[in-house]
């Protein structure tokens, strides 16, 4: 079998992750915070070494500005349902996942203003158009870092200045480049980052996070879900601290232990030298996908400027039809359809009948990457 | 009076975090459940040697750990 939907969820997972998650349960297997007995607190310090690993892999200040979340979505919904009130403006671009579309779809119908920023068919975006599209109003710029439909990586350190000259703060939908691309949240500007853990970073599913920044007020970011935290008890409102604030109910320290040991993985390979892995299995795919008469190619062509995530149609033939017969004939698993992103696929001409998506991962071959554009190969001439 | 004092903090992460960085400062440290005459609380403390005391809370400052309140435990 070969396993091309590392866009989706990465797979297989590193064994350190597999054995990190059991380990967990049988070692640290309290409830954190609540019960001061020793589980309990290995459970606490568990997350916490976690919360450390997060934060020093995205290069951000403080370890308790970490939130840990169920996935990116609800990470970026605590963002955006959390920090926008009826009456703010908010910039976006055309290249979003449905994760930012439909929260800010629902809060306009609140009484929030949207800009939607146009991309290139290619995935580009004109940094002018953004620059034109701030308003006194605007609160929030949303920029995927990059598209899950072509994997075109958008300038979000010169995005983050833009929003940043005009009193907007800036929210990065990081699902498919946290792991996989270095990410500075200092360096590049970054005041609220959305990540999941189980893409790139090799997690398990159920597990994200929100890495809130220096220059957002938290006062000002309400929670999503109040509950319990395990501090305070003794009150009937929602704690202000960090980061007790947003995260009511236990924790997912199966999934949190995951996504640890995922990082530290990443860490002993290097980010550096899986993305050169990673550009070569894309400059395979583009090359000998590019070629095959009848496949049309999306994107930007070059795999320094996008993730490993191509998307192709192929003439005459239904995606579904496509996904199916290499699923059925040929072993090779995909992704075909809008990929939760209507918007992206609008704007790269594709809706609505999507696309043949193909997104190789740290773990996948040359060899798996030649198997998958001749078996394209061969269902172009049948 | 023992000889440990006991810090209070606003959230588990805080005192996980402060565990960490005075274990490192190789500091006689132990999280211990909030004694219930210090706090309703349900979360954990940190109990240290009171001998300690300055020194403890001083690395806790710098740091910039927000810490609740420091007891000297009956």
């Amino acid at each position: 079998m070969i396993y091309m939907d590392n866009a989706a969820t990465s797979w297989p997972k590193p064994p350190e992750v597999l054995r990190a998650m059991t380990e967990v349960l049988e070692r640290a297997g309290g409830n954190p915070g609540r019960s001061g007995h020793r589980l309990s607190i290995e459970a606490a310090r568990v997350i916490y070494d976690v919360r450390e690993e997060v934060a020093q892999f995205f290069h951000a200040a403080d370890p308790l500005r970490v939130v840990f979340t169920a996935n990116v979505t609800h990470a970026l919904n605590t963002a955006l349902l959390g920090f926008l009130d009826s009456g703010d403006h908010v910039v976006v671009s055309s290249m979003e996942h449905n994760a930012v579309m439909r929260p800010l779809r629902y809060l306009e119908q609140q009484g929030v203003f949207l800009s939607i920023v146009p991309c290139a068919p290619d995935g580009s975006i004109s940094l002018q158009d953004v620059a034109e599209a701030m308003t006194v109003k605007t609160r929030l710029v949303v920029i995927v870092h990059a598209s899950n439909v072509i994997g075109t990586i958008l300038p979000v350190a010169e995005i983050a200045a833009i929003a940043h000259s005009a009193g907007a703060l800036i929210l990065v939908d990081a699902a498919q480049t946290a792991g996989a691309i270095p990410i500075d949240v200092q360096a590049m500007g970054i005041d609220l980052l959305a990540f999941t853990g189980h893409k790139a970073l090799q997690g398990p599913p159920g597990i994200g996070g929100l890495v809130i920044g220096a220059g957002v007020d938290v006062a000002r970011l309400h929670p999503l879900m109040r509950g319990g935290t395990g501090s305070q008890s003794e009150l009937e409102v929602q704690p202000e601290y960090m980061p007790d604030k947003y995260e009511s109910g236990t924790p997912n320290i199966v999934g949190i232990a995951g996504l640890g040991a995922g990082i530290r993985w990443l860490k002993h390979r290097g980010v550096d030298a899986i993305r050169d892995h990673e550009k070569m299995l894309t400059n395979a795919l583009i090359d000998g996908l590019s070629v095959i008469p009848g496949v049309k190619l999306y994107g930007i062509g070059d795999s320094g400027r996008s993730m490993p995530v191509v998307s192709i149609a192929v003439s005459g033939k239904r995606v579904s039809e496509v996904g199916q017969r290499l699923d059925d004939e040929f072993d090779i698993l995909c992704r075909v359809g809008l990929h939760c992103a209507p918007s992206a696929h609008k704007t790269i001409g594709t809706f609505p009948e999507g696309t043949v998506r193909f997104a190789p991962g740290a773990l996948t071959t040359l060899d798996e990457v030649q198997q998958t554009i001749k078996a394209v190969e061969r269902i172009t001439r049948s | 009076m023992s000889q440990y004092g006991v810090i209070l903090f606003f959230t588990t992460s805080s005192a996980i975090q402060s565990e960490k960085m005075l274990l490192k400062e190789s500091f006689a440290v132990k999280l211990i459940p909030v004694p219930r005459e210090l706090s309703s609380d349900c979360g954990i403390a940190l109990r240290f040697d009171w001998d300690d005391m300055e020194r403890v809370t001083l690395v806790l400052v710098e740091a910039k750990v927000e810490t609740d309140s420091v007891h000297r435990l009956p």
